[in-house]
């Protein structure tokens, strides 16, 4: 969609579609996970995906895009293969890694996914390496990265904002603030409330937005994109959202109380577009088929995903090198 | 005419990037010519650009490089010291290593870290270490570690056209070394290690500034009656075990020999290796040289205690003879 413009009633609706895909998607990996279906620790973005789908809008297939260990939201807003995703979190042959990379190091080069990484903080400095790569080659294209609060607290965080404005790179940081790292709250982590803060002394534009609003994402994220493809540099959006879900799938979130968690459940950004929608004149019951179909085009690629070929063992050592050493 | 090992990196880098506009140079200092004078010249000739100066930021500008190899850059990052990669860890080790397999084949990253390592001059425990053992226990990495000015050209030139990401460990005492490189200089394969003297009683496997002393130990050795076969490792991951195992079947006894501490160095791999595969072949125990179990010291008279040299590989072969 172009950068600046208002979002049409389609459009939005197409994102309301998406937002009911990530939610699914997320849903179904808890599930799977519980029945122990899925290998390793997956982490949900549930709650979070406006973020996701709000900047992913703004996005094309050559922009490329850095996220996380909870980054299933961003890939699918990005617009990768729902059946592809879920297989690669279900560790098969089909996934979008074969099975190699599983749900913290999701992969889809075709589609300018270039990667998840589960160690906290390291995906910044990839992500401004491609908006280096894009700057040297006369590209257009830009980089983003979503990351998580917890992040700041790493030396890469300041070393890679310093000298993404130094080289004037068109990348696009995106932290999900969710209140929490890992089980701890923000408080205990830093003294510095809001991570846009962080921008200052670096003089790189910076906003805090309303991250599980759609149309407030929607709308800062195009402005921070439509800076950064004039060449202005690098801009950091802090999204204030709430993971709905514990840290990983069985966390037990003794951190929170259930009033945290319910006051937090009417700010779900999924209700909140419903009601900007009714309130437009779209019917709900519209709205409702909608969000049925984008459920039901999850659940069935999720029955493919299961039924999809297992890797090979024979081919555990693929991949390591090029095939010049191999 | 002669040139010095900086002297011919340079040129390595200088027709590297020349050749291939996706090659850029990028570390602290790199554009004035980097603390040590390889990269001398080069922003001047190929812009400001291609040779870029950056922050003292290890992890950020390993990640950066890694990230601009994802998308079709060929980074050659210098990280000053090797010591200094502690900071460049998490992307090599967990990033740059592993992009390729955990994106199933996907993606590629094919980098250049050139770095420096090994003691001389009173540098001390910070900026002395070899720690090329560290890195030959990632699967993924490429480590080359060149023994001459010669050999540096044709190994840089083919980690910088490799599709894998390398770590290049160059060693400061091999600076100054001279030589004079030949024309058209035919390219080296990478993971492939190279007899450079051959000999009949005992197999020396050495790298990097190692070799000279190796050499020399084998020259001593010679005036013993003792012949050595000498093996220039090269790349030492993926190691050439081929070329080991070709050398061992005709001496049938083995000295490993490197700078690096002794405890978990690649010595200890290599003869582990040997012990395996070639047991039927030794009439003797594979021994190693290495650096015993303390840091670098500063003081000339500690350091030059500490360091292994010809004195200790002319000591091993001995023992090994019986």
């Amino acid at each position: 969609m172009n950068d600046s413009a208002a979002p049409s009633i389609d459009a939005l609706l197409e994102m309301y579609r998406t937002l009911w895909r990530i939610r699914t998607f997320e849903s179904q990996v808890q599930r799977l996970a519980a029945a122990g279906e899925v290998p390793g620790f997956p982490h949900l973005s549930t709650g979070q995906e406006a973020v996701a789908v709000g900047v992913c809008a703004h996005l094309a297939r050559e922009d490329v895009l850095f996220t996380s260990h909870r980054g299933h939201g961003h890939v699918l807003a990005k617009g990768s293969d729902v059946e592809a995703t879920f297989a690669e979190v279900l560790g098969r042959e089909t996934g979008v890694c074969r099975g190699r990379g599983g749900s913290m190091h999701l992969v889809d080069a075709a589609n300018g996914v270039l990667g998840a990484t589960g160690v906290v903080a390291g995906n910044l400095a990839l992500a401004a390496g491609a908006a280096w790569a894009a700057q040297a080659r006369g590209a257009k294209n830009i980089s983003v990265v979503f990351f998580g609060d917890g992040a700041t607290g790493a030396g890469a965080f300041h070393e890679t904002i310093n000298l993404a404005v130094l080289w004037k790179l068109p990348v696009l940081f995106v932290c999900e603030n969710n209140g929490y790292a890992e089980f701890t709250s923000r408080e205990e982590h830093s003294n510095v409330k809001f991570v846009s803060r962080f921008a200052e002394p670096y003089e790189m534009p910076a906003k805090t937005i309303d991250g599980n609003d759609v149309l407030a994402v929607l709308a800062a994220a195009g402005e921070a994109i439509r800076k950064l493809r004039n060449g202005e540099g690098p801009y950091l959006l802090e999204c204030m959202t709430y993971r709905m879900a514990g840290h990983y799938v069985g966390d037990a979130q003794q951190y929170r109380s259930k009033e945290e968690l319910a006051a937090m459940r009417e700010k779900d950004p999924i209700e909140r577009l419903k009601k900007h929608l009714v309130k437009n004149g779209v019917p709900e019951s519209r709205l409702d088929s909608i969000g049925e179909s984008g459920k039901d085009e999850v659940l069935r690629a999720v029955e493919r995903a299961r039924a999809a070929q297992r890797p090979n063992p024979a081919g555990v050592l693929d991949y390591v090198y090029s095939a010049e050493l191999s | 005419m002669s040139q010095s090992f900086i002297e011919i990196l340079r040129r390595a880098l200088d027709e590297e990037l020349a050749r291939d506009p996706a090659v850029h140079l990028l570390g602290e200092d790199v554009a004035a010519g980097g603390a040590f004078g390889v990269t001398r010249g080069l922003a001047q000739k190929h812009g400001a650009q291609r040779v870029r100066n950056t922050p003292i930021s290890e992890a950020a500008i390993t990640g950066l490089a890694t990230g601009a190899a994802l998308c079709g850059l060929r980074p050659v990052l210098e990280i000053m010291f090797i010591d200094f990669a502690t900071l460049s860890l998490d992307t090599l080790v967990n990033q740059s290593a592993k992009y390729r397999y955990m994106s199933g084949g996907q993606l590629a990253v094919p980098m250049v870290v050139r770095t420096q390592a090994g003691a001389a001059g009173g540098a001390a425990a910070q900026h002395s270490q070899s720690l090329e053992s560290w890195f030959v226990h990632v699967p993924g990495l490429v480590v080359v570690a060149p023994s001459s000015p010669v050999e540096a050209y044709g190994l840089l030139k083919s980690s910088i056209r490799l599709g894998d990401p390398v770590l290049f460990v160059e060693h400061k005492r091999l600076y100054t070394m001279r030589e004079t490189l030949p024309e058209n200089v035919e390219l080296p394969q990478i993971g492939r290690a190279r007899v450079t003297r051959p000999g009949e009683h005992v197999t020396l496997i050495a790298y990097s500034a190692m070799l000279n002393s190796a050499h020399e130990a084998a020259n001593q050795l010679a005036e013993e009656g003792i012949s050595v076969e000498v093996i220039d490792l090269r790349t030492l991951l993926p190691l050439d075990m081929a070329t080991i195992a070709t050398s061992i079947t005709k001496t049938h006894r083995a000295v490993i020999a490197h700078e690096a501490v002794q405890t978990g160095g690649l010595g200890a791999e290599i003869a582990a290796r040997i012990g395996s595969e070639l047991f039927d072949e030794l009439d003797a125990p594979v021994t190693r040289v290495g650096c015993p179990f303390a840091p670098i010291p500063f003081a000339p008279e500690l350091e030059q205690a500490l360091l292994p040299g010809t004195a200790d590989i002319v000591r091993a072969v001995r023992g090994l003879m019986g």
